[in-house]
């Protein structure tokens, strides 16, 4: 498919990344393929709508890869900087609530009390039921 | 094993121990083989098959099913798992949503202590080890009753790990032989419920209801140790039971407050394990064994055939009995599971551990949650078998039916009966009754002590047991009577003359001489004649027994 030829171009000009390397995995270099842009967009609702947002992308990977350029062996990770804060725990009180029309202000339809959506999960286009990328 | 080889096991079979057999039990100790693969995993095969369901055909071999099961239960709390709106079933559309709840920008996460404390409780009910120290993190899916996008759950560093639940099925033909079998836990975790989900399919769009978003929830997975729907359903039956009696969860099925999804796989024995689909939101008690078992037979079906099983998810369709694949499930779900970042890792502390000085509120004790752990259904079957001398499965089917225990011990208290009578009388007789016509035990119109005085009656030999069943059921028609009230009236009372009893039934043998001969002549049926016309002539205030006693003591003489 024709945007294939893209991508493979745009590595070509980005030359000498590591891409997305796992750590065990030295030599492997996953491009950003068309496959991984769909499936991202699909998994974030988020549109890639152009070469531009791609590009984005590689190189905000390749910025975060830098971390890798840190020893961390022996070193436990570190998961959030909350770890040391203690877990408040609150008491099995009725505080709020009640406030459905407050709420649905918020919401562009409404039926009676309820929130509308549209039925199903929310849909998105095949690939290659897309429009081809543009240059924005 | 010994094992016949068999097609597959478990015909769908009722897991709800209904009508005890009356009448003669020899006393027979219950077969506790007990055939756990507890925490391996998946072992070729699984369990000891139940049944033997038809003999295969030449050239078939067998199959053998594994059965894992992910039981969601509603928290029984008043607030949310992580906002303090409420917890309700039925309540107006989203007038029980917080802003968080409604994932309103700004909004945070606040742990409701209580979650915590039933997750810990229903931990240590299923023997499970409780992690000191449990991660909360984000699954992340788009879905209309998800406002957030993500549901905060706990994937790294679940709260209890490694237990086990023991269950009991019945095996053979006949329902007196039980088995109690173990399935593994794999761990318990607490996670968001989402809301509801109203599809108008006629105005082609979804109403959505907050009032369920945020509600906690506890997650336990269960290892694939089970082998078809009867051990499945066996399995959700006593989890129920035991979160009915910590108070963690109402676990009402109909009321959405347990769900059930299960992961089931055939192959043969000695093989590797097949392909397994993941059938969702089970939620009858009814058609979860059926369902499972449907499931088992279309995979085997479809093997046989030459088919393959599809690693995909399907839901049970109660109309058609069948299961079918689920919609918008292309390929697998990415859920970009992330460590939740408003959340500091969940501590909890036991007697030795416990930080001096510390807001008891703000601390949560395993060792004080685990003194106070409610008494468990499988001790309280045990004290009961123990106490009263009955069957394991009278144990159980006390248990089953809402109040049914309460009513026994109440009846026990107040008669001087035996144990093993109450037994019979509230198994058979009453508990008869409330399903012939729907009734639970609180609507009962005879109370524990009506049976109580009844009983002492048929103790006393006051009356014969026929006519304390006729009794019974004038109780149960009509109110206002006392059971002794109800004797005289129908003029019930067994004959106390023993001599006048004597003197009829000589009088009845002198009456028959043939039938004496018949008697005489070796027929022992025969004498039944006799006792049927003692009987009647003295208007069914004679014990059968006694009559037959008097007349076989006279025809000897």
């Amino acid at each position: 498919m024709w945007t294939r030829a893209v991508w493979l171009g745009l590595r070509a000009a980005a030359g000498g990344r590591r891409g997305f390397t796992s750590k065990a995995d030295p030599q492997g270099s996953r491009q950003v393929t068309a496959e991984l842009i769909e499936h991202l967009e699909r998994l974030a609702l988020v549109d890639f709508s152009s070469q531009e947002a791609v590009a984005r992308l590689e190189k905000a990977i390749a910025f975060a890869d830098r971390l890798r350029a840190m020893d961390t062996d022996g070193v436990e990770p570190k998961e959030s900087v909350l770890e040391d804060r203690c877990l408040y725990l609150s008491s099995d009180n009725v505080v709020e609530g009640n406030c459905a029309e407050e709420l649905l202000q918020n919401s562009h339809r409404g039926v009676e009390e309820y929130f509308v959506a549209s039925p199903g999960n929310i849909s998105w286009p095949k690939l290659d039921e897309k429009e081809p990328f543009s240059h924005h | 094993m010994a094992t016949p080889m068999l097609r597959w096991c478990c015909p769908g079979r009722r897991w709800i121990f209904a009508g005890i057999g009356g009448g003669s039990r020899h006393g027979r100790g219950v077969p506790t083989g007990s055939t756990s693969s507890g925490k391996k995993g998946q072992s070729s095969v699984a369990q000891q098959p139940l049944i033997t369901a038809q003999k295969p055909r030449k050239g078939e071999r067998e199959w053998a099913a594994v059965v894992g099961l992910e039981i969601h239960a509603q928290i029984a709390s008043n607030s949310k798992l992580f906002s303090g709106s409420q917890v309700d079933f039925a309540a107006p559309p989203n007038s029980l949503v917080s802003f968080f709840d409604a994932s309103l920008p700004g909004t945070l996460p606040v742990l409701n202590r209580r979650c915590v404390e039933a997750a810990v409780m229903t931990g240590l009910a299923l023997d499970c080890h409780i992690n000191r120290k449990s991660l909360f993190d984000r699954k992340h899916y788009f879905y209309a009753d998800l406002p957030a996008g993500y549901q905060i759950t706990q994937q790294r560093l679940p709260i209890a790990v490694n237990g086990s639940l023991a269950y009991s099925v019945c095996v053979g033909k006949r329902w007196s032989q039980m088995v109690t079998r173990t399935v593994g836990v794999k761990q318990i975790q607490l996670e968001q419920d989402s809301g509801k989900s109203l599809h108008d399919n006629l105005r082609s769009q979804t109403l959505i209801d907050l009032n369920r978003a945020g509600v906690g929830l506890l997650e336990v997975v269960l290892e694939p140790d089970m082998s078809c729907g009867e051990e499945a359903a066996a399995a959700v039956r006593e989890l129920q039971l035991i979160l009915q009696a910590l108070g963690t969860s109402q676990a009402n099925m109909a009321e959405g407050q347990l769900r059930v999804d299960a992961n089931i796989s055939v192959h043969h024995p000695g093989e590797p394990l097949g392909v397994r689909t993941e059938v969702k939101n089970l939620n009858s008690a009814r058609f979860l064994a059926k369902a499972i078992d449907y499931e088992i037979q279309r995979q085997i079906s479809e093997l046989e055939n030459g088919g393959k099983i599809l690693n995909e998810t399907r839901s049970f369709d109660y109309k058609l009995g069948c299961t079918v694949p689920m919609r918008d499930k292309e390929g697998k779900q990415d859920y970009r599971f992330m460590p939740e970042p408003n959340l500091p890792p969940l501590l909890l502390y036991d007697s030795g551990s416990l930080p001096t000085g510390a807001d008891p509120q703000q601390v949560i004790d395993i060792d004080q949650l685990r003194e106070r752990l409610p008494e468990l259904p499988r001790v309280t079957r045990e004290k009961l078998v123990r106490q009263y001398g009955m069957l394991p499965e009278h144990s159980f089917a006390l248990l089953n039916e809402v109040g049914l225990l309460e009513f026994f011990q109440n009846v026990i208290k107040e008669t001087r009966a035996e144990p093993k009578k109450v037994t019979s009388w509230v198994l058979n007789t009453f508990l008869g009754f409330l399903k012939q016509q729907n009734l639970a035990v609180s609507e009962s119109p005879v109370t524990p002590s009506a049976l109580a005085e009844l009983l002492d009656l048929l103790d006393r030999k006051a009356i014969s047991s026929s006519a304390a069943k006729q009794v019974f059921e004038e109780l149960w028609r009509s109110k206002g009577k006392t059971p002794a009230q109800m004797v005289a009236e129908k003029k019930l009372e067994l004959m106390q003359d023993a001599e006048a009893l004597e003197q009829l039934c000589r009088s009845m043998l002198e009456a028959h001489p043939q039938v004496v001969t018949d008697v005489k002549k070796g027929n022992p049926r025969a004498i039944n004649k006799l006792i049927g016309l003692v009987r009647r002539a003295t208007l069914g205030r004679a014990d059968p027994t006694v009559i037959k006693e008097v007349l076989e003591r006279q025809l000897s003489s």
